[in-house]
């Protein structure tokens, strides 16, 4: 009751400030440029198929691995508004000063964004499967990368509600999750250095640490059709760490 | 007067850092009640509401409402407190209607009644009005009334307003004092405040705190009574000393004033004026002026908090009598 009263408030209030619009907005131009750019690519240099699976891989692919830089910058904006705006003004007494409990409220707070990013996915979704009106689409590998992108968006927003409910001051909260996202980007990179330091005679497996803990990591197979109930596992549980440790973080806040 | 205690506070503290803001504050709110919390800034009454409305938990103590621990079921004990914190927890965003069909939601007022719910509130707090507008565009004084809207939707036994005036203008303090008193006739208040005629006009009990301790808590229509006594203020042409002055009946303290005047302190429940004037033509002091005056809730306070006591020894309690 209380979990869902709030998300469906977090989400009407998303919906009545201009922040959400233009989110909206700016990331549907900027897929849709980028969409319309592989699309006019694949038409100017037809033979490049033949490198791909298809037409879904070509243009799905790559649109959902530009969607994620993009979330990346985007979702801490967002969840910047769930606690430090809420601090800031005061509104959060609201919060816990009502009957309803702390893990109430973070997950209320969580599935009403995850509401939110779910229209903007269903907008992404609806761009490369526009094509259906021309081609045969791979619908399973389609699927898989948008519910990879779905995972990759709700871990992200668990990320940066953590991080915004560590501080009073929306914009560190926006700066700080963008920092914090873009270090685990970092962490994936270093996975492709096949870097296995041997110290004292103990091979330290960095590499190979930083493939398994990787969030895009796991999002590649799903990319590319592969749907591993693991990788979905990882994004399930990498979410719920962070939310848990929200409202930890909230419950300590209060002794 | 036996009356159900809705509120109870015992031995309530929180430090911040080495900081210690609220320092074991017993503090009971009754059924009917419009109790002041009083002090000057920094002395600890928002922490005290706060801990009260189970916004912050206290280092020590324990909070009780209407007998519910707010440790052990915080979601109950809620349920009976509408509070207003310092700062109205509005969101600009929202009209009037969309903001209190969502504190009602959290509340947890079911579908059907939430209308009405919402009807009584606004009626209570002059908002019929503006329904319809948007909270960022009110005026300051409206923004405060859906506040206490937000408060008292519910309908809680308890409401606890923190600084319910601050910043308002005038003619907007009188009608949201007006509204605590309707208030008052159908829910305890808990109402903090550093405006002493507004606790005056408002309450029925006053508790001064300051340094996070209390250090005054008495009813309003007890407080000229007993405890600080009658102030005489004598003007007199032959003085005939502070020695024989400090030597009449029932007087505590002399202290001289300019031009012949001088002020006496008289012990709780006395009044040796009479006395003083008899005295004074037998002896020929060439009495001018003498008159009583009673403490008023502003010498009470000033004498509380300006006298700085950060240490207190334990035999130094403040007077804890009830009504």
């Amino acid at each position: 009751m209380g979990t869902l009263n709030v998300a469906r408030q977090e989400l009407a209030r998303l919906f009545v400030s201009p922040l959400a619009w233009t989110i909206l907005a700016v990331v549907q131009l900027l897929l849709g440029l980028l969409f319309a750019m592989s699309l006019a690519d694949l038409m100017l240099n037809p033979q490049q198929i033949s490198k791909y699976a298809g037409v879904s891989e070509v243009i799905g692919t790559g649109l959902f691995r530009f969607a994620t830089v993009v979330l990346l910058l985007v979702i801490p904006l967002l969840t910047m508004r769930t606690f430090s705006e809420e601090r800031k003004s005061g509104t959060l007494d609201l919060l816990l000063s009502s009957p309803i409990s702390l893990t109430s409220v973070v997950a209320g707070k969580f599935l009403g964004l995850m509401g939110f990013l779910t229209v903007m996915l269903t907008l992404i979704g609806l761009m490369p499967f526009s094509l259906t009106l021309g081609t045969d689409l791979d619908t399973g590998m389609l699927a898989s990368g948008l519910l990879g992108l779905w995972l990759m968006m709700a871990a992200f927003a668990a990320v940066g509600m953590f991080i915004s409910s560590l501080t009073r001051e929306p914009t560190i909260a926006a700066i700080g999750g963008f920092g914090f996202l873009l270090g685990l980007w970092l962490l994936h990179a270093l996975s492709f250095f096949e870097w296995q330091p041997a110290i004292l005679g103990f091979t330290l497996p960095i590499a190979d640490a930083a493939r398994e803990y990787s969030l895009l990591a796991h999002y590649d197979d799903l990319l590319f059709g592969i749907f591993d109930s693991g990788d979905v596992l990882f994004y399930v549980i990498f979410s719920g760490l962070f939310l848990a440790l929200t409202v930890q973080r909230l419950d300590m806040e209060r002794q | 007067m036996n009356t159900q205690i809705l509120v109870s506070a015992q031995g309530l503290s929180r430090s911040y850092g080495v900081k210690l803001a609220v320092d074991s504050i017993d503090l009971e709110l009754r059924k009917g009640e419009v109790l002041g919390l009083l002090g000057p800034n920094g002395a600890g009454k928002t922490t005290t509401l706060q801990m009260l409305a189970g916004c912050l938990a206290p280092s020590a103590g324990k909070v009780e409402i209407k007998g519910i621990n707010m440790r052990d079921a915080p979601a109950r004990a809620k349920r009976e407190i509408g509070y207003l914190p310092e700062r109205p927890p509005l969101y600009p965003e929202l009209t009037v209607d969309e903001y209190l069909r969502y504190c009602a939601r959290l509340h947890r007022i079911p579908s059907g009644e939430r209308k009405n719910v919402l009807e009584s509130a606004k009626q209570d707090c002059g908002l019929t009005d503006v329904s319809r507008r948007i909270i960022g565009n009110l005026s300051k004084g409206y923004q405060q009334r859906v506040g206490i809207a937000q408060a008292i939707l519910h309908r809680p036994d308890v409401v606890i307003l923190d600084e319910p005036t601050v910043g308002l203008d005038p003619n907007q303090i009188r009608e949201i004092r007006s509204l605590i008193t309707r208030l008052g006739q159908q829910h305890s208040v808990l109402l903090s405040s550093h405006i002493l005629p507004e606790i005056q006009a408002t309450c029925s009990r006053v508790v001064i705190i300051n340094h996070g301790q209390v250090v005054f808590d008495r009813a309003m229509d007890a407080i000229s009574e007993d405890d600080t006594g009658t102030q005489i203020s004598l003007g007199l042409l032959h003085s005939p000393g502070a020695e024989t002055l400090a030597k009449l009946p029932d007087v505590e303290n002399v202290t001289p004033l300019e031009n012949g005047f001088w002020r006496l302190q008289c012990k709780a429940g006395k009044d040796p004026r009479n006395a003083i004037a008899e005295r004074a033509t037998a002896e020929n002091w060439g009495l001018f002026e003498l008159h009583a005056s009673q403490p008023t809730l502003e010498d009470i306070f000033a004498d509380l908090t300006i006298r700085e006591t950060p240490t207190r020894t334990p035999e130094a309690r403040p007077h804890n009598g009830h009504p």
